[in-house]
């Protein structure tokens, strides 16, 4: 493992499976515990410094870390020094001076965690940088997916919605293809970046003609002010379009699952229906995320400083 | 890399009468708890993986064959207790899998292959506390090297071994390397396991290297 | 004032020569001159080039005098071997009325290392929206003749067309820089199959070939002069070589670093993680197709020069996150060796192509008359002597600018500045400024 994981294309497909591994582990040995706390990171100091909000992906990664015994400071933007104008090397060095051993960083800025990785000496682990990654949802989602399937290789992965805004569509892209899944992706064309084809992943805009051939489905999170901006003339034909509702999901395979990263617009990109219907892995998708965090913090931080 | 010159101090078959005789001797000391096979209903063998989760398996299958009742087994894996990994690095998890009936108690038997420093047996003790609440733990290991740097002792051992500190105690497994031995040795000896059946994984011979090395 | 012998210097590349400097100008050339009391400079191996000019520096005074100011600029150009440089409106307050410009070209005048020559401003505060008083920079004792928004494109197309006009009346030129704000809301680097990866808003080729194909349109249209700056696209120059070939009177600039630096740049490298500002630039480094249509374009003279587009940022400015960081990078002092190593090294251009290029064209495009002109008995002394054999590592620490932001930190390029002389008197001598 490299010492940082700031994005999906760090992690081989070795890595890639020992974190999965260690996270079903970890999620076995676990299991039906009154005390899911383990001592492997007592001592540890991990900092959430989130300059986004992003309650979920903070509580997640929080409690992760508690439950492997670290110290978490959490340091948002709000209400410190960053929101008085600190640079964000100004407070890489105040971590570095605190200790940190390991930094989980959100910010709206794609390629911040790239350069706190030049400041601090400890590991740094993106917890989504602007429309860039977020290889850690990409981790829970290949987990789930191998949970719920049995398997990575050769598993079909449609991606539906705003990939060119995604950072989730591209940790998974790149995850996903390295495990051996078969990603497509389908967008209307404004929704896709130019330079996709260089993507290790097929591109349609049709969603029905893929639907048949998906194991897995995961629907992209559409904001609504990219309306504004003209992606898509409106919200109801977007969800005509490209949102997954009931009919959609009746011409899924039989064994295929519904993701989403959260958090849902239903009646958008996904109906109440499809996102409530046992197909659906959401709410696993948010404990998957514990497990799958602890095994990144146990992996980057357990061993030796480097 | 030849192999060792050292004859075996363990072979297969001290290997096999070793696991009858703890057997037995968990078959009485069940009955001293509670007369006939209630006891042995108590008795969970736990195995530290990675070699003692095949010797608490195969503890039990010998306990049956020679009482009738089948025993639980778990495993449960010290990784994530161990005081040592900033010294020595992060390693990939294996199983820790407790009975239905959990531990809570019960008497519960801790299955080691060798006992060194004893930092192993105090991270699977740490462990157990969090599963449950056992009435009593024991230890089984079937080589018992010295040089203990916690106030661990073995309640069932198959064979006291004196050793040095820089010589390395090697339990190999049908399971896990094609053969069932133990051998010794000397500081910068490095056995190589020639055994066609040896399952792919390095993770595991390093484990067992780590376990009966230095602590 | 003293005077100065140059032993055995090549102009152009061409053959050994002696150049006698007397009273600013070029008194003598020949074999074996000598002259009692000049004072002698020697110059075996060096080619002599006319001094360079630059169409576009940032000196960043009046404003951000933490970055950059004219003095510390000016040491810089002349290092670089330049002996004008025309420094862009965007200052603060922007050169955009006669007092400003006359500021900065007073302060260029007490420098005394380079002619500083002002840009005006088009529009007032650069806000796109009013024509600034031109002509009363014109006018100034700056006489300005190159006007510019140079990090805003004049993108109304009226007004755009009004001030191509408005300048004829004192034969100057618009230097547009040509990026549809539209088409780059929110832009970070070029649009590709790398912005796609790295998850930055892609700043598209056509922005700029879509504003550069208007203008010569409009340029065509009134009869005026257009300047395009940093041209940086295959397709700009596809047009560019268009509407030459139909008559339109427009010049344009490509960067240093356009014709040698590629939006890889911004991906992680062996050592390198990624995401580094100091390649942030608008436009942004482009594609290895763009250098390459970029060096052709500059070899066939379809682009006419070189300029600079040295862009001095503070520290705080760079070191951040990516898109917080100001766009621009540091140019003067490496220029000429980028122009060797992309263009004379591989063959692409001769000496008297690179006296051309970043001499000749830009001082006729700035109508500097003192500036650009041969290497000859009776013109005026502005010269550079440059050792094109040796090769160094670019040290950012090491440069004179105010700011540290180069791109070529780290890389190992061609050529070295021995010599400047500004009308006569040295600003470089050994590679050392004089003041």
């Amino acid at each position: 493992m490299k010492r940082h994981l700031l994005e999906a294309a760090d992690l081989d497909r070795d890595d890639a499976t020992l974190v999965l591994d260690t996270a079903a582990q970890i999620e076995q040995a676990l299991a039906g515990r009154e005390v899911k706390k383990l001592p492997t990171l007592r001592g540890r100091t991990v900092v959430n410094l989130f300059y986004e909000d992003s309650t979920r992906t903070r509580i997640s990664f929080e409690l992760a870390a508690k439950r492997l015994s670290a110290d978490v400071i959490n340091f948002s933007a709000k209400g410190s020094s960053v929101s008085k104008g600190e640079s964000l090397k100004d407070t890489a060095l105040t971590l570095e001076a605190m200790g940190a051993d390991g930094v989980v960083v959100r910010h709206s800025a794609s390629g911040a965690p790239h350069r706190l990785a030049n400041w601090v000496r400890g590991s740094v682990v993106n917890a989504g940088d602007g429309t860039h990654e977020h290889p850690t949802q990409a981790l829970l989602d290949a987990y789930t997916i191998r949970h719920r399937l049995g398997r990575l290789e050769g598993v079909r992965v449609t991606i539906v919605g705003d990939v060119l805004h995604s950072r989730v569509a591209r940790s998974n892209v790149r995850l996903l293809h390295t495990l051996g899944a078969e990603v497509t992706l389908v967008a209307p064309p404004t929704l896709l970046p130019v330079g996709v084809g260089a993507w290790p992943a097929e591109v349609g805009y049709d969603l029905d003609a893929v639907l048949p051939k998906s194991d897995v489905v995961m629907m992209l999170r559409v904001q609504a002010e990219r309306m504004n901006a003209s992606f898509f003339p409106s919200a109801r034909e977007y969800s005509r379009r490209y949102g997954l509702d009931a009919r959609r999901m009746g011409a899924l395979p039989d064994d295929a699952i519904v993701m989403h990263p959260g958090p849902m617009n239903r009646g958008m990109e996904i109906a109440a229906e499809v996102a409530d219907s046992v197909r659906s892995t959401i709410v696993e998708q948010v404990a998957n995320g514990v497990s799958t965090r602890m095994a990144v913090l146990y992996l980057l931080l357990g061993g030796a400083p480097q | 890399m030849a192999r060792t010159s050292q004859p075996a101090l363990l072979s297969s078959a001290d290997v096999a009468r070793i696991i009858d005789r703890i057997a037995h001797q968990l078959i009485e000391r069940a009955a001293t708890v509670r007369p006939g096979s209630d006891g042995l209903a108590d008795l969970v063998l736990v195995g530290i993986p990675t070699r003692g989760a095949p010797l608490a398996r195969r503890l039990a299958a010998r306990i049956e064959a020679f009482s009738g009742v089948t025993v639980d087994v778990g495993t449960v894996d010290i990784t994530l207790y161990r005081d040592d990994l900033r010294l020595r690095g992060v390693r990939a998890l294996e199983s820790t899998l407790l009975p239905d009936g959990g531990i809570d108690g019960r008497l519960v038997v801790l299955v080691d292959d060798v006992l060194f420093s004893g930092r192993s047996v105090r991270a699977a003790l740490d462990a157990l506390r969090d599963l449950g609440r056992p009435q009593a733990v024991q230890l089984a290991v079937l080589v018992d090297r010295g040089h203990r740097e916690l106030p661990i002792r073995a309640d069932y051992v198959g064979k006291n071994v004196p050793t040095s500190r820089a010589q390395q105690v090697r339990v190999h497994l049908a399971e896990t390397d094609g053969v069932d031995e133990v051998v010794v040795e000397e500081p910068g000896e490095r056995q190589e396991v020639s055994i066609a059946a040896r399952p792919a994984s390095e993770e595991r011979s390093d484990r067992g290297a780590d376990q009966g090395g230095r602590a | 004032m003293t005077n100065y012998l140059i032993k055995g210097a090549k102009p152009l590349g061409g053959d050994a020569v002696d150049i006698l400097i007397e009273d600013g100008r070029i008194a003598a050339i020949g074999d074996s001159l000598s002259a009692t009391g000049a004072e002698v400079v020697e110059a075996a191996g060096l080619i002599a080039l006319p001094g360079l000019v630059d169409l576009h520096t940032h000196l960043r005074e009046p404003g951000r005098e933490d970055a950059e100011t004219v003095e510390t600029g000016s040491r810089a150009a002349a290092l670089g071997g330049f002996t004008a440089v025309h420094a862009m409106a965007n200052t603060d307050p922007v050169a955009d009325t006669a007092g400003v410009v006359e500021q900065v070209w007073r302060l260029g005048q007490e420098a005394g290392l380079v002619d500083v020559v002002p840009v005006g401003a088009v529009t007032v505060g650069l806000k796109g929206e009013r024509l600034a008083e031109l002509g009363a920079m014109a006018d100034s004792a700056a006489r300005v003749r190159v006007f510019s928004d140079d990090g805003h494109c004049v993108s109304d197309p009226a007004l755009m067309r009004r001030a191509l006009e408005y300048v004829k009346a004192f034969d100057g030129v618009v230097a547009q820089h040509a990026e549809e704000p539209r088409l780059t809301v929110g832009a970070q680097m070029h649009e590709g199959d790398r912005s796609a990866k790295l998850g930055l808003t892609g700043w598209p080729a056509a922005a700029e070939e879509a504003i550069i194909a208007r203008d010569v349109l409009l340029a065509e249209h009134v009869g005026a002069r257009l300047h395009v700056c940093h041209v940086s696209t295959a397709g700009s120059v596809e047009i560019l070589r268009w509407a030459k070939s139909r008559g339109v009177q427009v010049t344009a600039e490509v960067t240093p670093h356009h014709l040698l630096l590629t939006d890889a740049c911004v991906e992680a490298r062996e050592g390198v993680g990624g995401y580094d500002p100091v390649f942030k630039v608008n436009p942004p480094l482009r594609t290895d197709a763009d250098i390459e249509a970029l060096r052709a374009g500059l070899a066939d003279g379809t682009i006419d020069a070189v300029g600079t587009d040295h862009a001095p940022h503070a520290v705080e400015d760079k070191e951040s996150e990516w898109a917080s960081a100001r766009p621009g990078m540091l140019g003067l002092e490496q220029a000429l060796s980028v122009v060797i190593e992309t263009m004379v090294e591989p063959g692409r251009l001769d000496w008297a192509g690179v006296a051309d290029r970043m001499s000749v064209r830009p001082a006729q495009i700035g109508r500097l008359a003192e500036h650009g002109r041969p290497i000859a008995p009776g013109e005026p002394a502005n010269l550079v002597l440059v050792d094109p054999a040796v090769r160094s590592t670019v040290d950012p620490a090491a440069l004179a600018s105010r700011s540290r932001n180069s791109p070529y930190a780290g890389r190992d390029l061609p050529g070295r500045v021995v010599a400047t002389f500004l009308h006569g008197a040295p600003t470089v001598l050994d590679g050392k400024a004089q003041k």
